[in-house]
């Protein structure tokens, strides 16, 4: 039990770290940007809300197994498939929890409005230094709200799991997997203690996010 | 979102709704089928509604799940397992009626590859290798998927072999692991490739596993509805048994 969880959490970590670096600068181009088709990316971005993770799943084993374009210059150093590894959930992670990720960071760019970047320019802060000195620090909150909805979505993640996992102990065998095979395997009891840990997980995520936002919205003028 | 697939009990609690009495046509029969039966079941209740006039409703899903449905007072009438052990538990927790439970098919398990010529008419290529990966249905709970790890041992080849293991939670995954060549060979059911001759398989003999029943009960709650008791009846007579042997299975 202990290697599920600990490899489920891993696999939350890592993709909540990779995936808020992929995120930042989507989020603010999402968000400053004057492009008229800039909502069709944002349609995009948040397809993975809409659609079955089933259905996720089952393309993401198309384009990770041996027929796939994308796999092509994968199969060049000698790996045939991503299906089955934890590198494979990771992809498949990060896709699915991009809105999660996307939604919070841009909000949060975008309520910082035009002022402070004017008054950067002023003191003659380059775009980039405008961006690390004060977009970043005053979108904090986006942030911490983005890493907690991309972590607990992880590790609430089935569909897609399911689909591209193969069950695999210590490489692809997660928490909710687990859960869904003890009912199967009707050992309802410990199907039940992994649940009710993951219950007491969800409250605990849902409570700090409610806090924040109590918080940030107290801080603002 | 976490909270919906966390609370598992509340999906079936759903589904109970869903299948709720008062959505039933007159003189019809709630069937629950697994899954992996679904192509002949819904032949057989074409057939059954043609010869009887009675209807009958069809709900497909892993057996697991319709067994923690029908726990729960799930209004089905019959339940067609994947396996034995279920319609087993059934009848022992007094949800089914007494003495009803039979097996309708039994299942052949095949190996398979979607490469034409990689798998030979013995299955020796398991021993000769040249593949990374096998998909095998979850054996903890799937029949097919323990036919599978006994086939293995008796051909001395399950501790070589199982680090290679893909496991599917049903055989319809294990199948699509295969078909998608993700897996390059797999323990598929017999049934799921009979009706195409793509790829290369080798029909796993019936003598190298326990036989992998699929059982039926008349449950608590089609007692009383004649539908449900020509339904059962039905299943057992030929015209019911040429078209599960047609779709690769067994029928006793």
């Amino acid at each position: 039990m202990g290697e599920v969880i600990w490899l489920t959490v891993k696999l939350a970590g890592v993709t909540t770290i990779l995936l808020l670096i992929l995120a930042t600068p989507l989020a603010w181009w999402l968000a400053r940007s004057q492009a008229w088709w800039k909502e069709i990316i944002g349609a995009v971005v948040a397809l993975p809300i809409v659609l079955p993770p089933t259905v996720l799943g089952f393309y993401l084993l198309l384009a990770l197994g041996p027929d796939s374009p994308l796999m092509a210059p994968f199969q060049a150093i000698g790996i045939r498939t991503l299906a089955f590894t934890f590198e494979g959930l990771v992809i498949g992670s990060i896709i699915y929890s991009l809105p999660f990720a996307v939604q919070p960071i841009r909000n949060a760019f975008q309520a910082i409005g035009e002022r402070p970047f004017e008054v950067a320019a002023t003191l003659r802060a380059s775009p980039m230094d405008a961006f690390f000195s004060v977009a970043l620090p005053l979108a904090r909150p986006g942030f911490l709200v983005a890493a907690i909805l991309t972590f607990a979505h992880t590790i609430g993640e089935f569909g897609v799991v399911l689909m591209i996992g193969g069950g695999i102990p210590g490489e692809t065998e997660v928490l909710s997997i687990e859960i869904y095979q003890l009912v199967e395997a009707l050992e309802w009891n410990k199907a039940h203690q992994l649940a009710a840990l993951l219950l007491v997980f969800a409250f605990a995520v849902m409570l700090s996010l409610l806090l924040i936002e109590r918080r940030t919205g107290r801080l603002r003028p | 979102m976490t909270a919906r697939r966390a609370l598992l009990g509340g999906l079936i609690t759903g589904l109970a709704l869903l299948a709720a009495p008062g959505c039933a046509p007159a003189a019809g029969t709630r069937i629950a089928v697994a899954a992996n039966f679904t192509e002949p079941a819904q032949e057989i209740a074409a057939r059954f509604e043609a010869a009887t006039g009675h209807r009958a409703v069809l709900s497909f899903g892993a057996s697991g799940q319709f067994f923690a449905q029908i726990a729960n007072g799930a209004p089905f009438d019959v339940f067609l397992s994947a396996d034995a052990e279920r319609p087993i538990r059934a009848e022992t927790a007094g949800l089914s009626v007494p003495g009803t439970r039979f097996t309708y098919a039994t299942g052949r398990l095949a190996l398979w590859s979607r490469t034409p010529g990689l798998v030979d008419a013995r299955g020796a290529v398991l021993a000769q290798g040249g593949f990374d990966k096998l998909a095998i249905a979850d054996p903890k709970t799937a029949p097919y998927g323990l036919a599978a790890v006994e086939t293995l041992r008796r051909l001395g080849l399950f501790e070589r072999l199982s680090p290679r293991f893909v496991t599917g939670a049903s055989i319809t995954q294990a199948y699509q692991f295969t078909d998608t060549g993700a897996a390059e060979l797999g323990f598929v059911a017999l049934s799921q490739v009979v009706r195409h001759d793509r790829g290369s398989r080798w029909i796993v003999p019936a003598s190298h596993h326990s036989p992998i029943a699929q059982q039926a009960v008349l449950l608590k709650s089609g007692a009383g509805n004649p539908a449900a008791r020509a339904f059962v009846a039905f299943l057992k007579g030929p015209e019911a048994k040429a078209i599960i042997r047609r779709y690769g299975y067994e029928a006793p």
